[in-house]
């Protein structure tokens, strides 16, 4: 009796994702009917009221805004991970993982407040002009900024696991055959880590990618290809909460809503995917020594 | 370059990112903090918006800030019924058989990867679907579906790490699953469990992108499943949004107010689980 109710909530959990994919694609089968596939994803054609629906704006700036945010994270990510596994002292860690927890714990549109109060003004009167840029400050590079800082913790948290599972004996031979400790970092951690680095790397550009809060506050959405970092971008998720208002007052919007959540979901899905796999692999790897 | 200043230059690097994240941290509460504090009253969290709110006359958050609390409460509540059972089924009743687990992680992380916002486009097509109106029942929904995964996946870590023998003890002595899953694995893991509930409790009352379709806004508490909700992280982003500096210095206000509410939840979730954790066998 217990048994079949609990079983009846894996179901469920499992059918939720399919339930997600087959709800979106129906969704979104009204627009797919009405424009090309093509059309839709590489025409820069964005005029709803007269039914074109060119959606090539919102995936390039997401494009940009995610791999100029991981850009930055990463190194910061790798650096912090190496000092924190591997030099630092006993009483750093105990006042970095609650930094990490509550840098994770932090709603998206806190970080969206920040960046509007911070980082909106620093590019727009420190980093535009130094590059002799005009800028309002609400663009592609502000929204990577705040995005960078969000995955940060996220990136960090799966780096830190991935390097405390390499073992011990492996980094002891090193040290024993007369290797000194950086050589070691250098030659057999970030060697043994690099699968797990490229797969924290892409849960990071699938969290990224689906932001929205955040990024819907100081990307600057204007519908155009972003031509430089300084100019405002309109990254997809943005695109989905800015007109929820208005998508059941124009024909065919909701439908090309939906199918911009099934842009978002597919992206995340293959990256998740692609990462989750890596992972495990390296898991394999690593536990056979 | 030698091997010891590429490693100096090395360790400067990582010194200076590690700062660096604090650093960062530090300014987001501080930056937000002193351009909240001229707007924050007690007014603030004890009041409704009055007529003219929006344009600078008095009131509060008091609707988002209980509305926010009804949400996450509701989705809490749900997301452990239909996640326990997962996360102890996975652990107990399939610990054999490697490749229905497998799956199960499989599905989990496919959901917990996708975005808010997918869950809120698809919420909100159910409820057009069901002719439903926006609602804090809606909203609870979708935010239930949002943080399931969140929650299993936090209590599936801490059940692997019960030890066998603990379980087989409990199956020699005649128990069954349900009664090992509840009798000993439930209170030997009450510290991560309190754990999950109050991360999953964070991310509900956090995310702003899967209500934005499915709970509406009002300036009143809701008295029923049925009613419109505010929420706090919509508050915020409406209130930021106003021309008017009053209405903009309650959205920093309001933002403080969340991220205390966040504080004090991973907070008391490290005390719990300390608290608890001598009640804990250890091996």
């Amino acid at each position: 009796m217990h048994l079949n109710w609990m079983k009846l909530t894996v179901l469920f959990t499992c059918i939720i994702p399919i339930l997600l994919l087959i709800g979106l694609l129906w969704k979104s089968s009204e627009i797919l009917g009405h424009s090309s596939l093509q059309e839709l994803l590489f025409s820069s054609n964005w005029r709803p009221l007269s039914k074109h629906f060119g959606f090539l704006p919102f995936i390039l700036s997401s494009v940009y805004v995610t791999i100029l945010a991981v850009l930055l994270a990463t190194p910061v990510c790798i650096l912090t991970a190496i000092e924190l596994t591997q030099y630092a002292k006993p009483w750093l860690l105990r006042i970095m993982q609650p930094v990490i927890d509550i840098l994770a714990g932090i709603p998206s549109v806190v970080y969206g407040v920040w960046g509007v109060l911070i980082v909106v003004p620093f590019v727009k009167n420190t980093l535009s002009p130094i590059f002799g840029f005009e800028s309002s400050g609400y663009s592609l590079l502000a929204a990577s900024l705040v995005l960078a800082v969000m995955i940060i913790p996220f990136i960090l948290n799966i780096l830190i696991e991935i390097i405390r599972i390499i073992p011990a004996e492996l980094t002891e031979a090193s040290l024993a055959l007369g290797a000194g400790k950086w050589m070691t970092i250098k030659r057999v951690i970030l060697k043994k880590a690099l699968p797990g680095i490229i797969s924290a790397v892409g849960l990071g550009i699938s969290r990224a990618f689906g932001e929205t809060m955040a990024v819907l506050m100081v990307a600057g959405n204007v519908v155009k290809i972003p031509q430089n970092i300084f100019d405002s971008s309109y990254p997809l998720p943005a695109l989905i909460a800015n007109n929820y208002g208005e998508m059941l007052s124009i024909p065919l919007y909701d439908s090309a809503l939906m199918f911009a959540a099934l842009i978002l979901f597919f992206v995340v899905i293959v990256f998740n995917i692609f990462s989750r796999v890596l992972i495990v692999q390296t898991e394999k790897s690593t536990s056979y020594v | 370059m030698s091997k010891k200043t590429e490693e100096t230059v090395f360790r400067v690097l990582m010194i200076t990112a590690t700062i660096s994240i604090i650093a960062v941290l530090s300014l987001i509460i501080i930056s937000v903090a002193v351009k909240a504090f001229p707007a924050l009253s007690w007014d603030m969290i004890s009041k409704t918006p009055k007529g003219g709110f929006y344009f600078g006359k008095e009131g509060g958050i008091l609707n988002a800030i209980t509305g926010s609390f009804y949400v996450a409460t509701g989705a809490t509540l749900f997301a452990f019924i239909i996640g326990a059972p997962v996360a102890f089924l996975i652990n107990l009743h399939y610990i054999k058989q490697k490749a229905i687990i497998n799956i199960i992680r499989f599905f989990l992380d496919i959901m917990w990867g996708v975005p808010s916002i997918v869950y809120g486009a698809f919420g909100f097509s159910i409820m057009i679907y069901f002719g439903l109106k926006t609602s804090l029942l809606a909203g609870i929904i979708t935010v239930t579906l949002f943080i399931i995964p969140i929650m299993v996946r936090a209590m599936d870590e801490v059940l692997k790490e019960i030890p066998h023998n603990l379980l087989e003890a409990s199956y020699s002595l005649g128990s069954t699953h349900s009664e090992t899953a509840l009798k000993i694995m439930f209170r030997q893991c009450v510290p991560g469990i309190l754990t999950a509930i109050l991360l999953s409790f964070g991310r509900a009352i956090g995310d702003a992108a899967s209500v934005l379709f499915t709970c509406g806004f009002t300036d009143y508490i809701p008295h029923s499943l049925n009613d419109q909700v505010a929420t706090l992280p919509l508050a915020i982003f409406f209130q930021l949004g106003s021309p008017v500096p009053e209405v903009q210095a309650r959205a920093y206000a309001s933002a403080f107010i969340l991220t205390c509410i966040i504080l004090i939840i991973s907070l008391s979730a490290r005390l719990l689980s300390k608290k608890y954790e001598k009640h804990k066998i250890n091996f």
